[in-house]
């Protein structure tokens, strides 16, 4: 379990979190959405603890985050994948050694990285592009191979950053269909920050809305697209106003 | 103005101390041997390898004007064969090392900077972090590594382009013997010359590469936090350089 402790986080005196409080249960999806610069990365980043909180912490499976040494750290994120926003793939690598970089880590033998890694690019429709390289390829496509290098790793947990940012209607709803294949076949449980609401629909089990630093609303989604919650109405019909 | 001094002292201080940050950090990225081990030879070929025409190349070109000053100071008051004293000398104490590692503090601190920059700014860095790698590991300890293992290899090359550059001018322009040239270059050889410019080198290696690494890592913002990070890497590095070879030469000569 993943647990939100009163998150507290600012950048050069502005406060982004203010005292985020959310618990994420064992192979549920949640989904925290929020207007732009509301933090939803900055909350996730916490999570394997590439950033560290001013005042509250991150729990995880029992363990505060923040208070983890480095080879804890480590340890803690043998468990987790995570998606980045523009992918992140290493633009020096092929795809296949973008998947394989983290399986290497895991002192895993040559023949089972290499089984993970087809494994892992069939489950995203990318079986045969292995040997190519990042900038070949499209947005799309980077991110499936974003998610390929996380569930090659059969974490518990899997994290992603704005899954579907930047990508047409189409290749939203794929990348969609593989989160939602993902969950199912590997059971493991996701975190995903988005502002695209058909996305937060599709794919989460709960949606949680972020709004000036704190949890504004969490529920199940057929709760949340009931809400009469004036701020959390507005961001889900896309009003100006 | 009293306020101006502060801030600046402040941040200089600052600065010290990310510097100790970061070389604690890497000394902890050593112990990780399984990570970097694989990834250094590859960075030396990167450093070394590719460095070499440059090195080379500036290297036969001063060759040729150490020759010829050499001739025009000695002009009637000198024996004509101290000018391989002049040529060996100065290429291996001073010239060879400052030079190259002027030159690649462009092109390999630069290009580090950049590459690790780039790497930040598109969240490479912290990808590699959520890998369970550490950035330490992966990405400096082999770089600074190859640095300081290869300067001393591409700055002996270029001394002995210098050196030969050097014979060719004072056989063709000025006259000058082979056996001639030989023995002014052996009259006062001793073999620190080549130890302390050779260690020189392991020296600039290793800041050229520490500081690219620090530079990089440090990136913020996009594409412009990558140029200013490049253009402060090699600032800082040439100006390293010159300050460490007016200490080594106090310390050392």
């Amino acid at each position: 379990m993943i647990e939100f402790q009163d998150l507290q986080k600012a950048f050069d005196g502005k406060p982004v979190l203010q005292g985020l409080s959310l618990k994420v249960r064992d192979a549920e999806t949640v989904v925290i959405i929020g207007y732009s610069g509301t933090g939803k990365s900055v909350a996730l980043k916490h999570i394997v603890g590439l950033l560290h909180p001013d005042a509250g912490d991150v729990i995880v499976d029992g363990q505060a985050v923040s208070t983890l040494d480095r080879d804890g750290l480590t340890e803690l994120r043998r468990g987790i994948g995570y998606v980045f926003q523009f992918a992140a793939l290493f633009d020096s690598l092929t795809v296949a050694d973008n998947v394989a970089l983290g399986l290497k880590r895991r002192g895993l033998d040559d023949e089972e990285i290499e089984e993970r890694v087809l494994e892992a690019l069939a489950l995203v429709d990318l079986s045969g592009s292995g040997d190519r390289m990042p900038a070949e390829l499209s947005g799309g496509m980077r991110k499936r191979v974003g998610i390929a290098r996380a569930i090659a790793l059969r974490p518990r947990y899997i994290l992603y950053d704005e899954p579907t940012t930047g990508l047409d209607p189409v290749t939203s709803a794929v990348i969609d269909r593989l989160m939602v294949r993902t969950r199912e076949h590997l059971g493991v449980t996701g975190v995903v920050v988005t502002h695209d609401m058909r996305s937060a629909y599709t794919i989460g089990d709960r949606i949680a809305m972020l709004f000036e630093g704190r949890i504004r609303q969490v529920g199940s989604v057929a709760e949340i697209q009931r809400t009469e919650d004036p701020v959390v109405r507005q961001f889900i019909e896309g009003r100006a106003e | 103005m009293i306020e101006s001094i502060g801030r600046r002292s402040i941040s200089a201080i600052e600065e010290v101390g990310r510097v100790g940050y970061f070389l604690r950090d890497m000394a902890r990225g050593l112990r990780d041997v399984g990570t970097w081990g694989g990834l250094v030879l590859l960075q030396m070929r990167r450093v070394g390898v590719d460095s070499l025409p440059v090195a080379l190349f500036i290297a036969a070109f001063t060759g040729v004007v150490l020759a010829l000053q050499a001739s025009y100071t000695f002009t009637g008051a000198v024996p004509l064969y101290f000018v391989g004293t002049l040529v060996g000398k100065t290429m291996m104490l001073e010239l060879g090392p400052v030079l190259a590692g002027l030159a690649l503090a462009g092109r390999v601190g630069a290009s580090m900077a950049a590459e690790l920059g780039t790497m930040k700014v598109t969240e490479q860095v912290d990808a590699l972090e959520t890998l369970a790698y550490d950035p330490q590991s992966y990405l400096v300890v082999p770089r600074v590594i190859a640095g300081t293992l290869m300067f001393p290899v591409i700055v002996a090359f270029a001394v002995a382009t210098g050196i030969t550059t050097g014979w060719l001018t004072s056989l063709v322009l000025l006259d000058l013997s082979t056996p001639d040239f030989l023995k002014g270059l052996k009259l006062f050889y001793v073999f620190k010359d080549v130890w302390f410019g050779l260690l020189k080198s392991a020296t600039f290696g290793f800041t050229i590469t520490l500081v690219g690494c620090i530079e990089g890592l440090s990136t913020r913002g996009g594409a412009e936090g990558v140029g200013r990070s490049t253009t402060r890497a090699v600032v800082y590095s040439a100006i390293l350089i010159l300050v460490l070879d007016a200490f080594l030469a106090v310390v050392l000569l």
